[in-house]
């Protein structure tokens, strides 16, 4: 056990020492894996802010139902009583009356209401359906349309489905462009790893004439793979940081705007650890790939 | 310790370098492989060093029959052999003590008691004082003594040297000797391949004489 840790802990400090070695080839390394990683995780964290967005939304499934302008008592009373018999969900009514109301606590819409002859809003039925299934959403919308001094129904959820959707495309856009660029890394690292090789052709040739295995040639390049990917992770976290840090004023402009409370958030210490494991795990791959050509090259 | 049964081994496109070989080799024993140059000696080191393998016949070293040896167990059975290469196989990146210390490396040795062996090895060929220097410094002799190191620092039982005075003048060769002997009075066995049997009147070794893949002398 002693002896395979002290074997561990040399490939480690000889990987280190390599790495400080040639501190130009480092840096351009780290900064191509860097790049890799960057890019998918910032579409990442975009996503994950537009999903933060919806979150609150996406949850609550609505269908509005909006009457005839000159819908009596006693007509909006009917529907009521079918929704009742319906026990479609949940469902409250909001008076024309309301409606102005709440539009006028809405910022700058007041002045606009008051020029206004008359109230120009319908009374509305807001509903809550317990069973949220796309179709039975779309079924539930078709009924409403059909009964009597209805004027519209309006499906809430569309437009978070559509950015649901959205979201689900960005999502596997973005996992197809992470599986191109962890391809790249690997084949970034395999490359470093073989001109290494290359250049310590003499020392792998004599170390396995004299009882070198296999694992004991291998292991200096996986750790220097591995060390190589996880700092090129932590570079790419930087970059992602920088990046959001530069984003963050504009986008809190634009939020504002729309009289939003939103704040963009970038990677969580979690993410990073992530970031730097998943940067080990393929330069580890990438020299362990390279080795092993070389290994079987040789015989 | 070592023993060969009808070994013979075919090189692709080429003549049969070894034919229906067989020898056995006792645990201390001195022997020398001789013969003109193409007799097979070459090839033989090889296959005793499990670097090939025989294309028929059987080679058991320590109980171990080379030819049915996997891959993996390669490793662990030369850990048994000191090898001395006839081009050395120095590595010319790194100190004298570094080269000495691969083998320690290999095994797993701690640093410290790594470096007081290799310090040891370079002792017994006469190196000590030139632990730090790069070995392209070192003449033709001091460097075939620095391969000697690196084969015996891991205390192997047994020495198997290849052309080991080749190039050398006869004031380094005989130091080289003197190694091998000192050596084989501590109870290494030591098998020397060699075309140049001019001290083998001092050394007083077994003989094996290759003569294009036969065996003329030796015993059987």
């Amino acid at each position: 056990m002693n002896t395979f840790l002290a074997q561990h802990l040399a490939a480690q400090r000889d990987a280190l020492c390599r790495l400080v070695a040639a501190p130009l080839n480092t840096v351009l390394s780290l900064l191509v894996i860097g790049i890799a990683l960057a890019l998918p995780s910032a579409g990442w964290v975009v996503l994950d802010n537009l999903r933060g967005i919806t979150g609150s939304a996406s949850g609550v499934q609505q269908v509005s139902i909006f009457m005839v302008m000159d819908a009596s008592k006693k007509e909006t009373g009917e529907i009521e009583a079918r929704l009742r018999e319906a026990r479609a969900g949940n469902w409250r009514f909001v008076s024309r009356d309301e409606a102005l109301k709440r539009l006028q606590a809405s910022e700058g819409m007041a002045e606009i209401i008051a020029s206004l002859p008359r109230n120009p809003l319908p009374d509305a039925f807001v509903v809550e359906p317990s069973n949220t299934q796309p179709e039975s959403l779309e079924q539930l919308a078709r009924t409403f349309s059909g009964w009597p001094k209805v004027a519209h129904v309006q499906l809430d959820s569309a437009w978070v489905k559509r950015f649901d959707t959205f979201l689900r495309i960005g999502k596997l856009s973005i996992s197809l462009l992470g599986g191109l660029f962890a391809v790249a890394l690997v084949v970034v690292t395999f490359n470093t790893i073989r001109l290494q090789i290359l250049a310590q052709a003499s020392e792998i040739e004599v170390a396995k004439l004299i009882g070198a295995t296999d694992a004991f040639i291998r292991r200096p390049f996986q750790y220097f793979g591995a060390l190589q990917g996880a700092l090129g992770g932590l570079f790419a976290a930087l970059l992602v940081f920088l990046g959001s840090l530069l984003l963050a004023e504009p986008v809190g402009e634009l939020v504002s705007l729309y009289g939003a409370m939103f704040a963009l958030h970038g990677l969580s210490p979690g993410n990073i650890a992530a970031l730097a494991a998943i940067g080990a795990v393929l330069g580890w791959m990438g020299a362990q790939l390279s080795v092993a050509i070389h290994l079987r090259h040789i015989g | 310790m070592i023993a060969c049964s009808n070994v013979s081994k075919h090189y692709p496109q080429g003549p049969e370098a070894l034919k229906e070989v067989s020898f056995a080799i006792e645990a201390g024993e001195m022997v020398f492989i001789t013969g003109h140059s193409g007799a097979g000696k070459s090839t033989l080191f090889r296959l005793l060093a499990a670097i090939e393998r025989p294309t028929s016949g059987s080679i058991v070293v320590n109980g171990q029959n080379l030819a049915a040896l996997r891959k993996s167990a390669i490793p662990y059975l030369r850990r048994n052999f000191g090898l001395i290469f006839q081009d050395q196989k120095l590595l010319f990146d790194r100190s004298v003590l570094d080269n000495v210390l691969l083998p320690l490396a290999i095994v797993g040795l701690p640093a410290i008691d790594a470096v007081r062996r290799a310090r040891a090895a370079l002792d017994k060929v006469g190196l000590l004082e030139r632990e730090k220097a790069n070995p392209i410094a070192l003449s033709g002799g001091e460097q075939q003594r620095l391969a000697i190191a690196r084969a015996v620092v891991n205390r192997p039982a047994i020495l198997l040297a290849d052309e080991p005075t080749t190039n050398l003048d006869s004031e380094s060769a005989a130091d080289i000797l003197e190694i091998f002997r000192a050596f084989h009075q501590v109870g290494v066995t030591i098998v020397i391949a060699t075309h140049d049997p001019q001290w083998m009147a001092r050394l007083a070794p077994r003989v094996i004489q290759l003569e294009r893949g036969h065996l003329l002398g030796g015993s059987a």
